[in-house]
């Protein structure tokens, strides 16, 4: 059965965000060969909607606005439940970000439909879509499938595979007037903290930091491991507890799930409410002073040593190895 | 003020997950309040400590969550209400569960509702904003701190590490992040009193519901556990070999850099 698709493309200073080409893919999936459509939100957009096509969407919707410059659920709900009344869609697919969390539920519960949230694949079997999602902070797995109504997921950043970008692939981007109604919420600041450098959710690389960092001095050498390899800096609860960093970095079953392509771990024991945050990484290793330490179990690589000596020599080597490849 | 949490029993943050006849196993697990949950109720009594009212902790689940909401009493809260859904709902989702609290509240003239942003078992995150839609009321998820002033509110977010100051007014639902505050550990003194303090059971009947109203839009099919990761290969020799074997083999074998 073919299906119309709904993907929200989300933004973030003004580009396209990859859960966005991810969430094309799924829902080229749940459509099943049928049409998927990209939905921008936003103050001048309308030109992100090429690249959408690009990744795989058919055709654009763009609701633009005043009102819409920055993300608020109020604002953001009008504006694609205006875009769903008008396509009546079978699918809607968003990416599971910050806004994505936020926004899902309240369309929903408009909706009064199911939505199956964080999921990290979609497939289509025996007539169903079924998604599988981590649950109990990935220490198990579910398969859910919606029983009545619009098939609406939300899907985990790197996980699901963009399609390769076909730059010769055209579609239309049409937009769509909405008047938006009083916002509720307003916001009145945004403190930029994390987003100096690569963002965690999103990172590929992740340099983990925990109570073996010893102070918020002993993060610097992580830091700047994590710049050579373009990736994000992240830390276990005791390092957040002992004030070394801020709870935003918080990886595990409270903070943050990540599953990049590569997580080093230094200076952490790998309690199981860590690993319930990153033991889903592609590739795990492991940097700690004991050789009993529990985050050896889940890692693919190991180095028993203190990581003020390791991480640096580390950046060197990487360092190298960007200037040879 | 009045104040309501929602609060969902789970289970505790150190259980082992094992899984028998194709569901998670409970038997002889330790359950906890949800932890984001106990920010909600530390948040709560002291918006009420400061503004004067009453905190009521919600729960939709079975007998056994009970316990949750004495510890939740024993914090502070003033009442708690058990929406007993054993004998009307077997397979519930977040679309059940939000219908029913919403109903419930739908005429408690709440002024001020609070959430964890998710629960660490289902982690959907769904339930406390789907609420706030279905009362027509505004929410903010992800918050890191609260400040009430007659009816406007200011509240931090947290948005993916960086913050927002979002302003708003009550009637509001907000969902907490870890951060917002330090959540007490319930005193003896507490506890006992917390014996005495109202919790009230409820079932669907009491709330004019049919499970055809609150009926699951989607299902679980099947539940597994990841697959078991083999050990890894801890390096040896000098340190120096060993940091440039694990480069060469992230570079070579592993191929994610």
């Amino acid at each position: 059965m073919t299906r119309k698709v709904l993907v929200l493309g989300e933004t973030r200073d003004g580009s396209l965000r990859n859960v966005s080409f991810e969430a094309i893919a799924a829902a080229k999936t749940v459509a099943d060969g049928g049409e998927v459509i990209g939905v921008l939100i936003g103050e001048n957009v309308s030109a992100l909607g090429t690249e959408l096509v690009q990744y795989g969407a058919d055709r654009v919707v763009v609701v633009e606005g005043e009102k819409l410059k920055q993300y608020t659920s109020d604002g953001y709900a009008q504006a694609l439940l205006a875009v769903i009344e008008k396509e009546s869609p079978e699918g809607l697919v968003l990416g599971h970000t910050s806004q994505g969390k936020d926004l899902s539920p309240r369309i929903a519960a408009k909706l009064s439909s199911g939505l199956i949230s964080d999921t990290t694949a979609v497939e289509v079997a025996g007539g169903n879509v079924v998604f599988t999602r981590p649950i109990y902070s990935g220490k198990a797995f579910e398969k859910k499938i919606v029983t009545d109504g619009l098939i609406f997921a939300t899907v985990r950043p790197n996980n699901i595979a963009p399609l390769a970008k076909d730059e010769s692939r055209s579609g239309e981007v049409a937009s769509l007037s909405v008047e938006i109604k009083d916002l509720r919420a307003i916001i009145k600041e945004v403190v930029r903290k994390a987003s100096e450098g690569v963002d965690l959710s999103e990172a590929k690389v992740v340099i983990s930091g925990g109570r073996g960092v010893k102070s918020a001095e002993g993060f610097e050498p992580l830091k700047e491991l994590a710049n050579v390899l373009g990736g994000a800096v992240g830390a276990s609860r005791g390092a957040c507890d002992a004030d070394y960093c801020d709870y935003s970095l918080q990886i595990g079953q409270t903070g943050k799930v990540v599953t990049p392509d590569l997580y080093i771990a230094c200076g952490i024991s790998g309690a199981i409410q860590h690993l319930a945050g990153m033991s889903n990484s592609k590739v795990i290793v492991a940097i700690n002073k004991d050789p009993e330490a529990n985050i050896f179990k889940v890692a693919d690589y190991g180095i028993v040593g203190d990581l003020f000596e390791v991480v640096p020599l580390l950046t060197e080597e990487f360092k190298k190895l960007k200037v040879h490849s | 003020m009045n104040i309501y949490v929602l609060l969902k029993r789970t289970f505790d943050t150190e259980e082992k997950i094992t899984i028998s006849g194709g569901k998670i196993n409970e038997d002889g697990a330790e359950f906890i309040i949800n932890p984001y949950d106990e920010y909600a109720v530390e948040e709560a009594i002291q918006v009420r400590d400061s503004n004067g009212g009453e905190v009521t902790v919600i729960s939709v689940g079975t007998e056994e969550a009970e316990k949750q909401l004495r510890t939740a009493l024993a914090m502070g809260a003033d009442k708690a209400v058990l929406i007993n859904t054993e004998d009307d709902v077997e397979n519930g989702d977040q679309f059940t569960t939000s219908k029913i609290i919403a109903e419930y509240l739908k005429d408690k003239e709440a002024d001020l509702i609070i959430g964890g942003n998710v629960a660490i078992d289902g982690g959907s995150g769904q339930v406390g904003p789907r609420v706030a839609e279905l009362l027509n009321i505004p929410y903010v998820t992800t918050i890191t701190k609260l400040e009430i002033d007659g009816t406007n509110v200011t509240v931090t977010r947290d948005v993916e590490g960086d913050s927002e100051v979002i302003e708003t007014s009550l009637p509001l639902l907000v969902t907490a992040q870890q951060g917002l505050n330090e959540p007490r550990y319930p005193s003896l003194p507490g506890i006992m009193k917390a014996k005495k303090k109202p919790l009230d059971e409820l079932e669907l009947d009491d709330l004019d519901l049919e499970e055809d109203d609150v009926e699951a839009k989607t299902k679980t099919i099947e539940i597994y556990l990841p697959p078991k990761k083999e050990a890894g290969k801890v390096l040896s020799g000098e340190l120096n070999d060993q940091v440039k074997e694990l480069v060469h083999l992230l570079h070579t074998e592993a191929k994610v850099v």
